[in-house]
């Protein structure tokens, strides 16, 4: 049926792909990167094209509308700064409160804004690439942000140009999670309860949608109840504590009733999502 | 293999990826992405030999797993397995009738992710899986049906364009015509 160099062509096509699927997962993920950087510009050639649709949109809108647009902008930057000028007089006083408790004063974040370039072609791992590398200070573990500020998932490879983020809800990203005490801040109770607390793991049930997630491992004597918001809780140490992630869609019990599991329904729109903030040191 | 034959493979293979990475074409719907390499692996196993097949396994599929969380090198093995098992067959098959290419487009456009998520089972990885995958396997299939024929038909009037023409071979040689009649 074949020549000997066919087989011997077939056998080699085969070995290098066993030879690539054993390579260390370090060097595996360099490789991947490298050859996904082929697409640089093609990546770039989109960006391009949307832009250019973008000013030919913008070029052909009245002039009403855009004074309109202008109008709104102006009353919701004002807006904004009365709040921001709030927000300095609330830090100023959690400053002088956690100095006075002689607690660790909270840094702010430091978020640094990507694009994604490419999501994942295949349906069983949730990634995409974003297009800053090292040269932008991204590492690899550094926690990624949509736009309001909802959990995406961390970052998982990166090269010089481009990273590869793993998104909540793939097996390769799980999230030490706690569900908020919907209570008021009592100084005498802890912020954060174990018996609240669960890690963020995907949802089996629900491949078609990308928008839950489960929480699995949840204390049978929690009081958390559906509707409230998962935050992360910062144990793990690579997603610092307070960032939120969704809310509690449903609770059920688990592990022949030994824990409870509940389905998060995800803050952010892992499948639409176009920009996000990778929060750097 | 024709230089043209070999341009328009490679520049597929390095399109193909990248359009299922970067265009939304299904994942809002049920999570999975419209995938065309299958449609070019059939191109490639019932119109050439054994190197178009390779393009498309080791270049496609490199590219294919760099765009993804796979391990590098399932896409490859998957994708040649499954191009080596239609080459098998090419002889059998009515690879110019529009729904033969559809159906067996439709089964390899299943069959190839089906034995990319078995191997990396396999070797330990964990990939997602669940009833919801039936789904995303028929959305692969149906949708490959569907690109297979126009995927053939395209590469077909690429070759046709910039290639040479066939030479009709035929039989009949003029200087050994027997005139009948008196001459």
């Amino acid at each position: 049926m074949y020549k000997r160099t066919q087989y011997a062509a077939i056998s080699s096509i085969l070995l290098l792909g066993l030879i690539t699927l054993s390579l260390p997962e370090r060097v595996a993920q360099r490789l991947k990167l490298a050859a996904a950087s082929l697409y640089l510009p093609l990546f770039g050639l989109v960006g391009s094209a949307r832009g250019l649709a973008e000013q030919g949109s913008n070029a052909v809108r009245s002039k009403r509308d855009l004074l309109e647009e202008i109008e709104q902008l102006r009353r919701e930057n004002q807006q904004l700064r009365l709040q921001s000028a709030q927000s300095q007089q609330w830090l100023e006083e959690n400053h002088r409160l956690r100095d006075a408790l002689a607690w660790q004063r909270r840094s702010g974040w430091n978020v640094r804004l990507a694009r994604v370039s490419a999501r994942d072609p295949s349906s069983w791992w949730r990634t995409f690439l974003i297009d800053l590398g090292e040269k932008d200070g991204v590492s690899v573990n550094r926690p990624v942000l949509s736009h309001d500020g909802f959990l995406v998932g961390r970052i998982e490879s990166v090269n010089n140009h481009q990273a590869r983020v793993v998104l909540l809800g793939d097996p390769n990203c799980q999230v030490a999670a706690t569900v908020e005490n919907p209570l008021p801040p009592d100084p005498r109770r802890p912020q954060f309860s174990a018996a609240r607390d669960g890690i963020i793991s995907e949802d089996a049930s629900s491949l078609l949608d990308h928008t839950v997630v489960n929480l699995s491992f949840i204390d049978r004597q929690t009081d958390a109840r559906p509707g409230q918001r998962v935050l992360t809780n910062g144990k793990g140490g690579i997603f610092p504590p307070g960032i939120p992630i969704g809310h509690l869609a449903e609770l059920r019990g688990a592990g022949r009733g030994l824990f409870l599991e509940a389905s998060v329904k995800l803050g952010a729109e892992l499948a639409r999502i176009e920009e996000v903030f990778v929060l750097l040191p | 293999m024709s230089a043209v034959h070999f341009i328009s493979l490679t520049a597929a293979s390095y399109l193909a990826p990248f359009v299922s990475g970067r265009f939304e074409l299904g994942r809002g719907w049920v999570g999975a992405q419209v995938d065309l390499l299958p449609a070019l692996l059939v191109y490639a196993a019932l119109n050439g030999g054994l190197g178009g097949l390779a393009i498309v396994a080791v270049w496609g599929g490199l590219l294919f797993d760099s765009l993804s969380g796979n391990p590098a090198g399932v896409s490859t093995i998957s994708l040649m397995l499954a191009g080596l098992s239609l080459r098998h067959f090419r002889e059998l098959v009515l690879r110019d009738a529009p729904y033969a290419q559809g159906l067996i487009g439709a089964a390899v456009g299943a069959a190839v992710p089906l034995t990319s998520w078995v191997l990396q089972a396999a070797l330990g990885g964990n990939p997602l899986a669940g009833w919801g995958t039936l789904v995303q396997l028929a959305f692969l299939g149906v949708t490959s049906g569907l690109a297979t024929p126009l995927i053939i038909r395209l590469l077909d009037r690429i070759d046709r364009t910039f290639g040479y023409p066939r030479m009709n071979e035929s039989s009949f040689r003029a200087d050994r015509e027997i005139k009948r009649g008196r001459a």
